[in-house]
């Protein structure tokens, strides 16, 4: 309540205005306070719902991805294949086309790759196989991509729809296939050509997850110059800004949104091939095991921007592992390790807002002015 | 350039404010433990300070499946006197690299037994017994440990069949008394039964948990349903709902949710369950549940590798080990009598004058089974390789001869019906 009685406008407490051009120091130094300030929260949390020490609880969390030599391997395979995955839908995305379905295409480029060991392993080179695997893979994944692709192109369908739906469709076909491949009914695939380790992918340098995370990495580089130096990322951003522009200077935008959707669906594809031949061997409905879903929080944290989707999907595999160490150690139920996670990820979010945009305190007034 | 360097930095602050406690926490981690020790009670002359166990759970606690693992694991650490640094549980893993990934970090971190709860972990677990001989793997419900040749590879199960006749005893009974009463004719005494998969440790459970049933009320039968996943809430509740509107007056489950004894607690239909005491979920329709106890095994397993004896590549846990039990018959629910008739037929299968797969008990298409071959070792090719019908009776899990799986995979006897 003002004092002032001349005032007709109540003016507010505060009000927020658009930031624009932060500095960047600036910007780190707000997403390291969200960081550190959720940390407290946390703290909090831990202590009143389970009584353990939470900086115990913090160097557990550490622990579960830098303990060993082993789990930084594992950290690193789940960081390649959710930013694999990431790396799918990150062109999609930046053209606005808003592809839910990495899900469904992985899996679908798992299953092209399981019925290539199913039915051709022991009856070709192991060489031959793979190679066989990985254009099925790919072609899966494409298919899968492009054909929401297709119908937002030629009839504008809604893409998000669309692909959410692809994914059952796919989850139903992967149930379907495991019905038919093990008779007793089951559900359970089981390790595919254990023995003969036909159609498996061979360890790089004794080290099994090596050739995935070799792989991500180049995929990485090539993903960043796409976007960043060639036509077709132009393109495809232009696209996503306004399609009216993009018609206007002469893009062809069905030509653009379908091309887009094949590398999206081809790199999807990729990761299932990595998942089913370099990682499982075997297949289940679980395959992608929700990194389709992630990936869209990842390339979304990143901005789109593949050197930093690096960095956002260390940090939501080292939350994931963190997660699963705390309920181990401290014979936690997981879902406690989950809160923490929300917390700790809304707080990153959270600090985008304070980065774009600042809050003005009401002007003070001077008595009698 | 300039991004990386701060992200950096914000990254070793994150690690540094980690980092910093690290010293005082490891000293009260090892006071807690040493406490614990010194009060803990030590029941044999075993020593049992050399010995860590893990186990690797599909679900969590909300399974009941994983529950039944779980909690069974707690109660033998409580009994031998373990300390919480030697009994280590991994929960929600997946039945795919991450599984082995689990049984690796486990050897690592110097456990000397990895359990394995759910069927799909077996290809996994075997991967790392090989790569670890001198770690003891045990596997739930596995099928393959005693044709695989992996010396430190092995297979558990129970004669839960056993367990599922008797509570469909108790289902039975409650059957005749509806009949009785008068709510129901006895042509109506339809059991609704809702599986997770059509393979066999399921067809076993609800054929001997039928055969169970019938040999108190003669004319029961029973309607089957799958939900195709081991653990879903939705399904489970659905397909209850949906048996009960096709006329199922008592329902029964093999799927690790609480879906199916809330749907009946709702509905007040009678529910009998499987794992767990569903009482406090349906305090008016959970009659019984039968349940696999695995403290024998847990047990079995930790003295041998605590005297660093070797232990079957395949065992089959039994009435009489205490692995097939039933949880607290809830009397409010459960028909007069329905005690008696149980411990009467407990008697005569410990007798042996009773075998729940008598071929004289029930006919397939009309004809009583004199012969059957039964997928009993795995192979790609799914073939059906041993005969199993011995003295009049179907020999399930049988461990001598064959495997602790079950591998009763007739659809149908009977009597039983897919919905």
């Amino acid at each position: 309540m003002s004092k002032n009685k001349e005032a007709k406008v109540h003016e507010p407490l505060f009000h927020i205005a658009k930031r624009s051009g932060m500095v960047w120091w600036k910007a780190w130094l707000i997403r390291g306070c969200a960081i550190l300030a959720s940390l407290i929260v946390c703290a909090f949390i831990i202590v009143l719902l389970t009584k353990q020490n939470p900086i115990e609880v913090y160097i557990s969390m550490f622990q579960g991805s830098f303990g060993t030599k082993r789990k930084v391997w594992i950290l690193l395979q789940n960081i390649a294949i959710l930013l694999c995955i990431s790396l799918a839908v990150t062109p999609a995305f930046k053209m606005r086309f808003w592809n839910l379905g990495a899900e469904g295409q992985v899996l679908i480029g798992g299953l092209a790759c399981v019925a290539c060991m199913f039915y051709a392993g022991d009856k070709l080179p192991n060489a031959l196989l793979i190679l066989i695997m990985l254009a099925a893979s790919i072609l899966g994944g494409v298919i899968w991509g492009v054909i929401p692709a297709y119908f937002k192109a030629k009839w504008n369908t809604n893409e998000s729809l669309f692909t959410l739906m692809m994914n059952y469709i796919a989850i139903q076909l992967v149930s379907f296939a495991i019905t038919i491949w093990v008779p007793s009914g089951s559900g359970v695939m089981g390790v595919i050509n254990s023995t003969s380790k036909s159609g498996w992918m061979p360890d790089l340098f004794g080290q099994k997850y090596l050739f995935n995370i070799v792989v991500v990495a180049a995929l990485t580089v090539v993903m960043f110059v796409y976007l960043k130096y060639s036509k077709h990322g132009y393109e495809l951003s232009v696209v996503g800004e306004s399609e009216k522009t993009a018609r206007y200077i002469g893009i062809d935008v069905k030509k653009v949104i379908i091309r887009t959707m094949v590398l999206s669906g081809a790199i999807c594809g990729l990761a299932g091939f990595l998942l089913v031949s370099g990682t499982n061997h075997t297949i289940s409905t679980n395959l992608a095991g929700g990194n389709g879903f992630t990936a869209i929080m990842v390339s979304w944290l990143a901005k789109f921007n593949p050197a930093l989707m690096v960095i956002t999907s260390f940090l939501i595999v080292f939350l994931q592992r963190g997660a699963g160490e705390i309920a181990t150690n401290f014979r936690l139920n997981e879902s406690v390790a989950d809160i923490l996670t929300g917390v700790i990820i809304f707080f990153i979010i959270g600090s985008e807002f304070f980065i774009n945009y600042q809050i003005k305190p009401r002007a003070k007034h001077k008595e009698g002015k | 350039m300039k991004k990386f360097l701060a992200l950096l930095l914000a990254a070793v602050l994150l690690f540094a404010f980690a980092a910093c406690g690290g010293k005082t926490e490891d000293t009260t981690t090892t006071a807690a433990g040493s406490s614990e020790e010194s009060t803990a009670p030590v029941a044999t002359d075993v020593d049992y300070s050399k010995v860590k166990i893990g186990l690797i759970c599909l679900h969590d606690e909300n399974s009941t499946y994983d529950n039944n693992f779980i909690q069974a694991l707690k109660d033998t650490q409580e009994k031998l006197g373990l300390s919480d640094d030697q009994v280590l549980i991994k929960t929600n893993i997946p039945e795919d690299d991450k599984c082995l990934s689990a049984a690796q970090e486990l050897a690592d971190a110097g456990c000397n037994i990895v359990f394995a709860d759910s069927f799909g972990h077996e290809g996994f677990l075997k991967q790392a017994a090989e790569e670890f001989p001198e770690v003891q793997f045990c596997h739930a419900t596995g099928t393959s440990a005693k044709t695989a040749g992996i010396k430190n590879f092995h297979n558990a199960f129970a004669s839960i069949y056993e367990g599922r006749y008797l509570a469909g005893i108790a289902a039975g009974m409650k059957l005749n008394e509806m009949i009785e009463d008068g709510k129901i004719k006895a042509e109506e005494a339809v059991i609704g039964y809702i599986g997770a998969y059509d393979y066999a440790e399921v067809v076993s459970g609800f054929t001997s948990f039928f055969l169970g049933a019938r040999s108190v009320c003669e004319s029961a039968t029973m309607k089957v349903t799958y939900t195709k996943s081991w653990f879903d809430i939705a399904l489970e509740r659905e397909a209850a709902l949906s048996l009960i509107n096709d006329g199922c007056v008592l329902i029964s489950q093999h799927a690790d949710s609480e879906g199916a004894p809330k749907a009946c607690e709702e509905k007040g239909v009678p529910n009998v369950a499987y794992n767990i005491d569903t009482t406090s979920m349906g305090p008016n329709t959970a009659i019984i549940s039968s349940k696999i106890n695995w403290s024998p095994y847990y047990e079995l397993v930790i003295n041998a590798v605590a005297k660093g004896e070797e232990f079957a590549a395949d065992w089959c846990g039994t009435l009489a080990t205490e692995s097939v039990q039933l949880t607290k018959l809830n009397e409010a629910v459960a028909a007069k009598g329905t005690q008696e008739a149980i411990d009467e037929a407990v008697a005569k299968l410990e007798k042996g004058e009773l075998n729940v797969f008598d071929t004289d008990t029930f006919t397939v298409d009309g004809k009583k089974l004199d012969s059957y071959m039964a997928d009993v070792i795995p192979d790609e090719k799914f073939e059906a390789d041993t005969e199993v019908i011995k003295d009049g009776a179907f020999c399930e899990s049988d461990v001598e001869g064959m495997r602790s799986a079950p591998y009763f995979d007739i659809k149908y006897i009977d009597g039983i019906t897919e919905k």
